[in-house]
């Protein structure tokens, strides 16, 4: 295939998805089922089918294929901000999960939301959320990527809040909203530095530039690192502002496998690995990240344990995921980050989507305590979703093991990691475990807690795409290697991390945690798992509350700065300044009163005043008289 | 190039459709739209064809005679990039405005429209005016009809906006008065002779320790119009009693009569004792910004809320004109036109938002997106232009004016950025609150979509936005070259 | 005969004068205020033809004349209102004429 032809493919990839967004808005409801989903879903493919070609013809000759639109703005003489594109091998692994995923769950959804009556909206966001998507992860400068960056952050915003007659979930779509530009603004003014510091927003040439300019422990790359670290744990739901992500499952099914599980919640760890040059010279920054990663990921296994819906478990199980991902890029293992991501991207996909289509089978049914015994019920549900738990756990053989065994085998000995990380990495593990087989318990076996009949679907559709993304996620890990090959010319600069000093029962503890995670759940769990008559009822004690309100964050900041916020702005809701300046006012209506009640229209009065004023003349007009004389004399 | 057939075909039409009104009912409407439709093209051939011959990079003198002759007063109008841009942004939005009235004005239809034509002309005067006196005379010219329109067309509270806003307007612009005849005597002291004329007074040399009161005659003048904390309390009234219209032309071009200033005569005029006050000024720009963004988000009027949030998008002229920064003030520049162009936008949904349900309170609000998801779609992209979503002109012109303010004020420029978040909560309440949520009563599900010509406007908006948003080069391409000398030769001064 | 002081004219001019403002202002009656008017004015009138004996000049017989056709035609103002209000109001109560309050 000539460049040439490479380039236009590659031009051509973020617009399928526009032309069909553009079409499904404009005609909405005039679109019969038929021709809006195969619109969607033909626009999904198409740019499938270009990702897959133009990873294809990536290679060590052709690392890197860039396009370049229009010039978008000029910020000085030798700065200009394009509208291009640049594809290398991490901007290909994203695109290849993002139209791949992505392009199995537009075929989900297709099926899923049939029967809602703004079908044609949701599929027309979803196209506009993976036209946002691979702007951001094509963009070939930071503010380009910014655009993608809040782009995806108003699609997510949409889809939350897709079903905008429930107030709660006009709620959490705007709460996700504003806290992630909450992590939006931090990156926002990272931009401005680095530009302030570098001149320049091209990625590439930021990297290059930074390494020429900087030493690793310089001031600028540690403040730049970390503005842009405020941007990923927005986007990625990180800590400590990752409480938007639970409540973002009020959007329908697909949009959670989709925006808050595959792609954009992903995007904190694409930005960290893009500007991975800057990170490198800020190695304090990396042991932030890797805190923050180890941090979330323990907080949202505890609050995991403690969920009783299932997506909220499944919501809590990506934060922590992420959190793996942030702590392998803190530990200076980007390649192994980003095989994480693609691995998780698959088996998170194909859990939520199964999850999905059990909730529908169940009536929209989504708590884990009216769920129960559905191995038998949903044999095909069950065994997609064990896949995909097995997957999470990381048991061998699957492609969550390769890839997060790949992320706990490079913390023992990073520089930027070390031990302890890699503790809480285990730690994480185990919990994985737990929370999996709890909800496994809950929801599959145990007696049958539900009373309506089973409604489950019959779809091709749902089957196709969970059928695929099932295979993906079991042979995923093969793509270990050529992914690390393709990286490596991307990461040439991240310092390899020496691993033989490494103990050798490492790898026995990382293997063997998630069988005692299993063993242990076996029996600590016995009862969600066995039939009994006696109803089922949830652990109420304070502990388990706390954790399920993902250990008081939303309380915290609620007290710390939504109230004091809400309450400043009511306070002053009539504008200080305002009544400053009506003050003004004010005074010369007293004076108005004043000197208008002496205008009281009776002839008589006046005529006393005139007398009286003449009378009072005359006096003083006397005084100085004398004085005047006195003064003369 | 004529501004002044411009300005006397604008006024011409105007009072033809006020005496038209009284003998066919609707004519005035008619007589406005086109008037306005052929002078924009009238102004579009001139520029055209000009544009080559004539380098717009420095002002272009049009016309000047004399007016007054005893004081040196005339009659002298001139262009340069930035009045051309503003020019057609006025012109474009009058468009708006007329449309917008349509159906919505029934009374004494044939006065509004001449009273809007006249405002209209004003403010092109004021653009193109470089005698100081002819400026101040457009200066008012523009706003007595504007103050009609509030008080005759008004809502409930008519008479104490307009009230309010003539006060505001009028106290400040006596202290501009008084600089402009200090500065033409001062003009006379150091060469004999009175002078009005802009290009004079560039050329005099007087100690800072002088400009820097005539300085802040002038900028208090503006910040007023801009407005500026504390200067602002005036415009959420105004914006919320006026008509529609009257809150798209105060919003989309009146405001930026105050930024004008602030370039054209404030700093350009001023420029040393501008940089010894910019930290000062700045700062009010970030207190704008920031005060803008939260007493937006405590509004319960859908008006009043967009009003504010003007406020805070005009702070960020504020910063980026008095960073003296060439980025910053191609940001400053493009804000103008991006905020003249989303707040229109807001302001002409709150008039067919008003115009259904009779209210512009958001409680009374909220549901709309289902009965009328087109509308709902433009409200999303208006608000999403107001938080300055990339794609949209907004984010380019904010991007800017922050980029290059980080260069001079990074921590002031921090503070700025957190009007970000803010602009997203307010943005989000605006949103949501009307379009989302659950119906509030039964009668608003009947509530309409839009209508052909309702469409029209919005969709003629959010393109413009858009085309702005992805090519800004469009406005940005004249001011790479233009004022930049001039912004440069401040900055070089200021760092002496 | 020998003449009077100028000092008793002006004690009665003022006396006149006194009594004639008092009468304005306690009055409600309009046509009573107009006669009040009359002898304040004649109060004035007294003062003047007094000072001009006094400094032996005719100015202030002159100013008299003045006076005497100013309250002539303030007279005839004065009584053609006082019909008008006596029609239109009924009454001649100056106090209900309060239409000029502030």
């Amino acid at each position: 295939m000539s460049i040439a032809y490479m380039h236009t493919i590659l031009t051509l990839l973020p617009f399928y998805p526009l032309v069909s967004f553009l079409l499904l808005i404009s005609f909405a409801k005039r679109l019969s089922w038929q021709l809006a989903a195969s619109l969607s879903v033909g626009a999904m493919a198409l740019s499938a089918l270009s990702s897959f070609a133009l990873v294809w013809q990536l290679s060590a000759d052709l690392p890197v294929i860039t396009t370049h639109l229009w010039q978008w703005f000029t910020l000085s003489s030798s700065e200009q901000i394009n509208i291009s594109f640049y594809l290398d091998g991490l901007a290909a692994v994203m695109i290849c999960v993002v139209t791949g995923v992505g392009l199995l769950i537009h075929i989900f959804a297709a099926a899923y939301m049939k029967e809602d009556e703004n079908f044609t909206r949701f599929m027309a966001y979803m196209n506009l959320f993976i036209v946002a998507m691979l702007m951001l992860v094509l963009a070939d400068n930071l503010v380009l990527l910014y655009l993608g960056w809040e782009g995806v952050g108003l699609c997510s915003f949409l889809l939350i809040g897709f079903w905008y007659h429930e107030k709660a979930n006009v709620l959490a779509a705007r709460k996700a909203f504003i806290v992630t530009r909450v992590g939006d603004t931090a990156m926002a003014i990272g931009l401005f530095m680095i530009f302030k510091e570098i001149g320049q927003l091209t990625i590439t040439d930021i990297n290059e530039s930074a390494r020429v300019l900087w030493i690793a422990g310089d001031n600028q790359p540690y403040w730049i690192a970390l503005l842009l670290l405020g941007g990923a744990v927005g986007k990625s739901a990180q800590l400590p502002l990752q409480i938007w992500l639970p409540d973002a499952m009020a959007g329908p099914t697909p949009v959670s496998a989709l925006i808050h599980a595959a792609t954009m919640v992903t995007a904190g760890v694409y930005l960290i690995a893009r500007m991975h040059g800057i990170f490198l010279l800020a190695p304090e920054v990396m042991t932030y990240v890797a805190w923050l990663g180890a941090l979330t990921l323990l907080l949202a296994g505890v609050a995991a344990l403690a969920q009783s819906d299932i997506k909220r478990v499944l919501a809590y199980s990506t934060m922590s995921q992420i959190g793996y991902m942030m702590l392998s890029l803190g530990a200076g293992a980007f390649s192994a980050g980003v095989f994480h991501l693609m691995t998780h991207a698959f088996f998170k996909a194909l859990l939520f989507l199964t999850a999905g289509a059990i909730i529908l089978a169940l009536h929209h049914q989504q708590d884990l305590f009216k769920m129960g015994g559905l191995l038998k019920r949903l044999p095909f549900e069950a065994v997609l979703f064990s896949i995909g738990l097995v997957c999470l756990i990381a048991l061998p053989g699957s492609s969550g093991f390769f890839s997060k065994e790949a992320i706990i085998a490079q913390l023992f000995s990073s520089p930027t990691a070390g031990p302890l990380l890699w503790v809480c990495a285990i730690v994480g593990a185990l919990l994985t475990s737990i929370y999996s087989c709890r909800l496994f318990f809950l929801a599959f076996m145990g007696s049958a807690r539900f009373e309506s009949p089973l409604q489950p679907s019959s779809s091709k559709l749902v089957k196709i795409s969970l059928i695929v993304l099932a295979i993906l996620s079991l042979v995923g890990g093969a793509f270990g290697t050529a992914l690390e090959h393709g990286l490596s010319s991307v990461f040439v600069a991240a310092p390899m991390v020496e691993m033989v000093n490494d103990p050798t029962w490492l790898h026995a503890v990382a293997i063997a945690t998630p069988f005692v995670g299993i063993v242990f759940s076996w029996f600590y769990f016995s009862k969600y798992r066995e039939v009994s008559h006696s109803p089922l009822v949830e652990n109420t004690s304070a502990v388990n509350q706390f954790a399920k309100q993902g250990l008081g964050f939303d309380r915290l900041y609620d007290w710390l700065l939504v109230k004091p916020y809400c309450t400043l702005a009511k306070v002053n809701r009539s504008d200080i300044f305002d009544q400053l300046m009506m003050l003004n006012a004010w005074y010369v209506t007293l004076w108005h009163e004043v000197l208008a009640s002496s205008q009281n229209g009776k002839l008589r009065w006046y005529v006393a005043a005139i007398g009286l004023a003449a009378l009072l003349l005359t006096l003083l007009l006397m005084l100085n008289v004398g004085e005047v004389s006195m003064e003369i004399s | 190039m004529s501004m002044t057939i411009v300005m006397c075909a604008l006024l011409i039409a105007g009072i033809l459709a006020w005496f038209a009104e009284k003998l066919r009912r609707h004519s005035a409407r008619n007589i406005a739209l086109m008037s306005v439709l052929v002078t924009s093209a009238y102004f579009a051939f001139a520029v055209f064809t000009s544009h080559s011959a004539v380098n717009y990079g420095q002002l272009q003198e049009l016309v000047r005679v004399d007016w007054i002759e005893s004081l040196h007063i005339e009659y002298a109008l001139a262009v340069d990039y930035l009045s051309l841009v503003l020019v057609s942004l006025t012109l474009f939005l009058a468009v708006i405005c007329i449309l917008v009235s349509w159906h919505e004005i029934k009374e004494k239809a044939g006065f509004y429209y001449f009273n809007l034509l006249a405002s209209i002309a004003g403010i092109i005067g004021v653009f193109t005016a470089v005698d100081m006196f002819l400026f101040f005379f457009f200066w008012e010219v523009m706003l007595l009809p504007m103050t009609a329109l509030i008080a005759i067309w008004g809502h409930e509270n008519k008479h104490f906006a307009a009230i309010k806003f003539f006060i505001f307007t009028q106290v400040s612009s006596l202290l501009m008065l008084v600089a402009i005849i200090a500065m033409a005597m001062l003009h006379a002291k150091q060469t004999g002779q009175l002078s009005f004329y802009y290009l004079d007074w560039q050329v005099l040399d007087l100690p800072v320790s002088l400009t820097q009161y005539l300085m802040l005659g002038f900028f208090i003048a503006f910040a007023v119009k801009l407005p500026s904390v504390p200067f602002h309390s005036w415009l959420p009234d105004a914006h919320t009693q006026a008509p529609t219209a009257g809150s798209v032309l105060l919003a989309g071009v009146l405001l930026k009569t105050g930024a004008y200033g602030l370039i054209r005569f404030v700093l350009q005029l001023f420029p040393d004792a501008s940089a010894n006050f910019a930290p000062f000024a700045a700062t009010l720009g970030v207190l704008s910004i920031l005060y803008g963004a939260k007493m937006a988000f405590a509004q319960q009027d859908f008006k009043r809320l967009v009003a504010y949030s003007s406020i805070s998008h005009m702070g960020f002229v504020m910063l980026a004109l008095f960073s003296f920064n060439a980025i910053a003030y191609q940001g400053a520049v493009l804000t103008l036109v991006a905020h003249g162009l989303s707040s229109a936008a807001l302001f002409s949904l709150a008039g067919m938002i008003y115009s259904r349900i009779h209210s512009r309170n958001l409680a009374d609000m909220g549901g709309f997106w289902q009965s009328a998801p087109r509308m709902g779609g433009f409200a999303l992209a208006f608000a999403a232009a107001a938080f300055g979503l990339p794609g949209l002109a907004n984010f380019v012109a904010e991007f800017l004016s922050l980029v290059g303010a980080f260069h001079v004020y990074p921590m002031l420029t921090i503070l700025a950025a957190l009007g970000l978040i803010g602009s997203a909560i307010y943005g989000m309440v605006l949103f949501q609150n009307s379009f989302q949520g659950s119906l509030r009563t039964p009668d608003n599900r009947q509530f309409k979509d839009l209508s052909i010509r309702e469409f029209l406007v919005c969709s003629a908006l959010i393109s413009l936005l858009i085309v702005i948003g992805f090519y800004p080069s469009l406005v940005l391409v004249f001011f790479q070259t233009a004022d930049l000398a001039q912004v440069k030769d401040v900055l070089e001064g200021a760092t002496l | 005969m020998s003449a009077i002081p100028l000092s008793h004219i002006l004690i009665l001019a003022s006396i006149l004068f006194i009594i004639g403002f008092v009468g304005v202002i306690v009055r409600k009656n309009t046509l009573y205020m107009l006669m009040s008017l009359e002898v304040m004015l004649n109060a004035v009138g007294v003062a003047f033809i007094g000072a001009g004996s006094a400094w032996q000049q005719a100015d202030g017989q002159v100013m008299f004349i003045l006076i005497l056709t100013l309250a002539a035609a303030e007279v005839a103002v004065g009584l053609a209102l006082l019909i008008q209000m006596q029609r239109k109001f009924k009454s001649l109560d100056i106090d209900l004429l309060s239409k000029l309050r502030g």
